[in-house]
């Protein structure tokens, strides 16, 4: 999952769950019936669930480019120093 | 956000704190509902007859009455009433104590359908004093009904029914 896609799938979760609590207390309140709010809520937590933590394609529309690797080739790796002399100056 | 076991944890953590709220919110309703008003609730209990009324071999007085019940709770079910409990007290007054309260009949009422009824039944649990106070004494009946939520504070309610007098003599 991209960086778009993670914040995507934050920002899904929680409206859905604030959507589907509003949703199931009215249900629940106007129907007279706990039960049928815990039910609706509980259906609600499912699906954002689904939606939200799989990593679904449409989380990755937009890849992170990374730059060539132009800076490594022109400094190579420097080279471990000879152990009698510790690290004064490195080579370059 | 970044990994399958994070965004479980955040859904499900978001989901019980959503469900705590919807809990508290509805514990809140109750109180735009009037089911906690004793007005609402129409009751009638009276003493139809003494069935026995003698001294203990400890020294103790002991009664057992037959009552005649009727209860209309149906008002106190609300969508957040789990059951309610509903019993008869016998409340007097004696020189040692300033109150005493005495369960004589009790039952859950564990839905709305079953909230109206009218019977006529001995005494579940037989009067007992501390002591041998009770001949002649003047009794007030009480009607007690707790409302047991799903969510939410008990909610405790008491009505007087009936006074009644018991006789002067063992029977």
């Amino acid at each position: 999952m991209d960086w778009q896609g993670q914040k995507l799938s934050e920002q899904l979760m929680q409206i859905m769950l604030l959507a589907f609590s509003v949703v199931a207390f009215l249900t629940g309140y106007s129907s007279g019936s706990f039960q049928t709010m815990l039910l609706v809520y509980a259906a609600g937590v499912v699906l954002t669930a689904l939606i939200s933590v799989p990593n679904w394609p449409f989380f990755n529309r937009h890849p992170l480019k990374w730059l060539e690797p132009i800076e490594a080739e022109r400094s190579p790796k420097p080279q471990l120093a000879s152990k009698k002399k510790p690290s004064k100056s490195h080579q370059k | 956000m970044h990994s399958f076991g994070t965004r479980l944890n955040t859904v499900l953590t978001l989901a019980a704190l959503i469900l705590a709220l919807l809990c508290t919110l509805t514990s809140l309703s109750d109180n735009f509902n009037n089911n906690n008003k004793p007005s609402s609730v129409k009751a009638h209990v009276e003493v139809l007859k003494v069935n026995r009324f003698r001294k203990q071999l400890s020294g103790n007085d002991e009664v057992s009455l037959t009552l005649n019940i009727s209860v209309d709770l149906r008002s106190a079910f609300t969508w957040n009433t789990k059951q309610v409990f509903v019993f008869v007290a016998a409340e007097y007054e004696t020189a040692k104590n300033s109150l005493n309260q005495i369960s004589l009949w009790d039952h859950i009422i564990q839905d709305k359908d079953h909230a109206k009824f009218q019977t006529q039944i001995t005494t579940k649990y037989l009067l007992i004093d501390q002591g041998s106070n009770l001949r002649g004494k003047n009794i007030k009946l009480v009607l007690h009904w707790y409302i047991m939520p799903k969510t939410g504070r008990t909610i405790e309610n008491k009505m007087v029914m009936s006074d009644f007098r018991l006789p002067e003599a063992y029977t």
